[in-house]
């Protein structure tokens, strides 16, 4: 997974479909799904509630198995895959979700760092100044050690983003990250996200209602009923049908 | 594995810290459950030990006794004649005939029937290792003159002061008047509230149905730096099976195993550190279980990152050791007061041994380590994909 070629797509999904439940009350939610993402691809996936979006998103995060068709992150095939290859593809994927998520225990600084424990090859001091790095970089500086409940819900999401950043990940999944914010922080996030993410060179795939920062995506893909009904035409790599040439 | 352990941060720490109330009243419901496994194993402890005082008092090395005995309460008897044969063998310096009976005597200051336990002895031998014996047991020559243990349970207080001022003390037994003529040191026990003793010749005179020659039981002094596990050894082929040649280990060790077995004692007791135990499991895992049901969806999150399953064990298995040993440390300086307590209400010698904390240690983290193992249950639910 670590061998990523230059014109790798981050994600590659194939006639991918996926069903809830079992016996009467099995219900399918995906229908043959086709998304290819490129490597520094700022995505935005819209759909009305209970289109399947999520699902999507958890799938291609490996927080839930693959049952049909084809889903590889880094040419990395997820269906199939076992539980020890979903947490270790999770290690490459930076989350930011909805609620901050962030541990009520711990400082800013100690939840920024919980991000990096997972990679053995930063070492203690490391860990500690990348992290007071990040949110230095998210503009929060001069709150590395306060707890999530003394910070506003704009800086408990940044923090959020310095956590899903810090260990550099390929990919960046967020589900309705803005849903709990007003209208400027929410702004601030997204930008913050954008701008990051690009210095990075990390990809983004943002689920979201909120058209106010559709503006920030290079491709807006649609979802309905559990079927991809429009994949923005900037980019001709999703049009539809169409299978990652390099498996 | 070190190393892995120095980078991690210790979260099962730092969410106890973060709620200092919680985390008390969790402390404090281990205290308490330390303290009733104090107090339970220490009673247990004390009256075995208050039940074998008698056993190690005796100045011998090799004792005889009937195979009838039950305890040192209930000795059955024997005949006299295994004494004189022992003294054949090299080694055996001396053998002490004792008769120990309980009687029913009237309490000097209540006038109440109590029962004590009257043991008879020939005031030349010094039977028992007690000081406070020895140098008064000449006294014993007198008829129908005794000594009363001075630690014995019940109301004596104006008696002892009485006898300590030097005043002559009588009371009634078995048609008798009997004299108190000092006093000595022993302690009460489950099996008597208090010892008398007197002389061979008062003992036959007050149970005059007992026969000179049947006796309860034959303590014998060895030589110095003779080996009694070996004459002890040599005893038994050489006596019929109408006795039991015992060290005085290894009589000291009958008595405590009849007390473990054969009374109530060890299982009420073992019962009550059991109830205790379970009531620090609950506790516990109350504490523990509320904590992961708080931070279900931290745990998601950390999942979704790609933090496997075992560790968020160890998070609840480390608050389980932290609980253990900050919630031993008050459950153990507690029961040494409440101990002190105890052994001044029931004159039973109770006492904080370093065994006793180990065990009780032991159990404690025992205690908080099942908790945690029930409370990981309830972190299947920190399921990421369900979550978001």
């Amino acid at each position: 997974m670590t061998q990523t070629f230059q014109n790798q797509p981050v994600i590659a999904i194939a006639h991918l479909s996926h069903h809830f439940g079992s016996g009467d009350l099995r219900k399918q939610v995906l229908y043959d799904i086709h998304l290819t993402i490129q490597a520094g691809e700022i995505v935005i996936m819209t759909g009305p509630s209970g289109s399947g979006k999520t699902t999507l998103l958890t799938l291609m995060g490996a927080l839930r198995s693959v049952q049909g068709g084809s889903l590889k992150f880094l040419g990395l095939e997820l269906c199939g895959a076992t539980n020890r290859q979903q947490v270790d593809v999770r290690r490459h994927i930076g989350y930011i979700f909805q609620a901050h998520n962030l541990h009520g225990s711990l400082t800013a600084r100690q939840n920024v760092r919980m991000g990096l424990e997972l990679h053995p090859q930063y070492s203690i001091a490391e860990m500690h100044d990348r992290a007071a790095h990040a949110l230095d970089a998210v503009g929060l500086g001069d709150r590395i050690d306060y707890y999530p409940a003394n910070l506003s819900g704009g800086q408990r999401q940044r923090v959020a983003i310095a956590r899903a950043l810090v260990s550099q990940p390929k990919l960046l999944l967020a589900d309705e990250p803005t849903a709990a914010l007003d209208r400027q922080s929410g702004r601030d996030v997204v930008t913050l996200m954008q701008r990051l993410a690009k210095e990075q060179g990390c990809t983004i795939l943002l689920v979201t209602h909120d058209n106010r920062i559709l503006d920030v995506a290079d491709r807006i893909v649609e979802m309905e009923d559990g079927r991809l009904i429009r994949a923005d035409a900037q980019t001709s790599a999703a049009t539809g049908g169409i299978v990652d040439p390099h498996p | 594995m070190l190393k892995t352990l120095r980078r991690r941060t210790w979260l099962g720490w730092l969410q106890l810290s973060h709620e200092p109330s919680r985390l008390l009243v969790a402390l404090a419901g281990i205290a308490f459950a330390d303290v009733l496994m104090f107090m339970q194993l220490g009673f247990q402890a004390s009256l075995f030990d208050s039940n074998t005082r008698i056993a190690r008092s005796f100045n011998a090395d090799v004792i005889l006794v009937s195979p009838k005995a039950k305890n040192t309460q209930n000795l059955s008897t024997f005949s006299r004649r295994r004494i004189y044969q022992a003294l054949d063998v090299p080694g055996v310096r001396n053998g002490i005939p004792l008769y120990s009976s309980i009687l029913t005597w009237k309490n000097p200051q209540t006038r109440q029937d109590t029962l004590i336990q009257l043991v008879g002895f020939d005031p030349d031998d010094r039977a028992f290792a007690l000081p406070d014996l020895n140098v008064q047991q000449d006294g014993l020559k007198l008829p129908d003159h005794v000594m009363f243990d001075r630690r014995s349970r019940g109301q004596y207080g104006e008696v002892l002061a009485a006898v300590d001022s030097g005043q002559i003390v009588t009371t009634e037994a078995e048609g008798r008047t009997l004299t108190i003529t000092g006093l000595f040191s022993l302690g009460a026990s489950f099996g008597t509230d208090g010892m008398l003793m007197a002389s061979d010749q008062t003992f036959l005179q007050i149970f005059p149905r007992r026969n000179v020659g049947s006796i309860s039981l034959g303590l014998l002094q060895l030589e110095p730096g003779a080996d009694s596990d070996a004459i002890a050894a040599q005893l038994r082929t050489l006596l019929p099976n109408d006795v039991k040649v015992l060290t005085q280990a290894e009589f000291i060790a009958a008595e405590q195993n009849y007390w473990q077995r054969e009374s109530p004692i060890g299982f009420i007791f073992t019962m009550g550190t059991a109830m205790a135990f379970i009531v620090g499991v609950v506790i516990v895992y109350q504490v523990l279980s509320t904590d992961v049901n708080a931070h279900l969806q931290e745990y998601a999150t950390f999942k979704a990152m790609g933090y496997r399953h075992v560790y968020l064990l160890g998070v609840i298995f480390e608050e389980a050791v932290i609980l253990a040993v900050l919630g031993f440390l008050p459950g153990f300086v507690l029961p040494i007061g409440l101990y002190h307590l105890a052994a001044n209400a029931t004159a039973l010698p109770i006492a904080m041994t370093v065994h006793r904390a180990v065990v009780v240690f032991g159990l404690t983290l025992v205690m908080c380590l099942m908790s945690g193992a029930i409370a990981t249950r309830r972190l299947q639910a920190a399921d990421p994909a369900d979550m978001f």
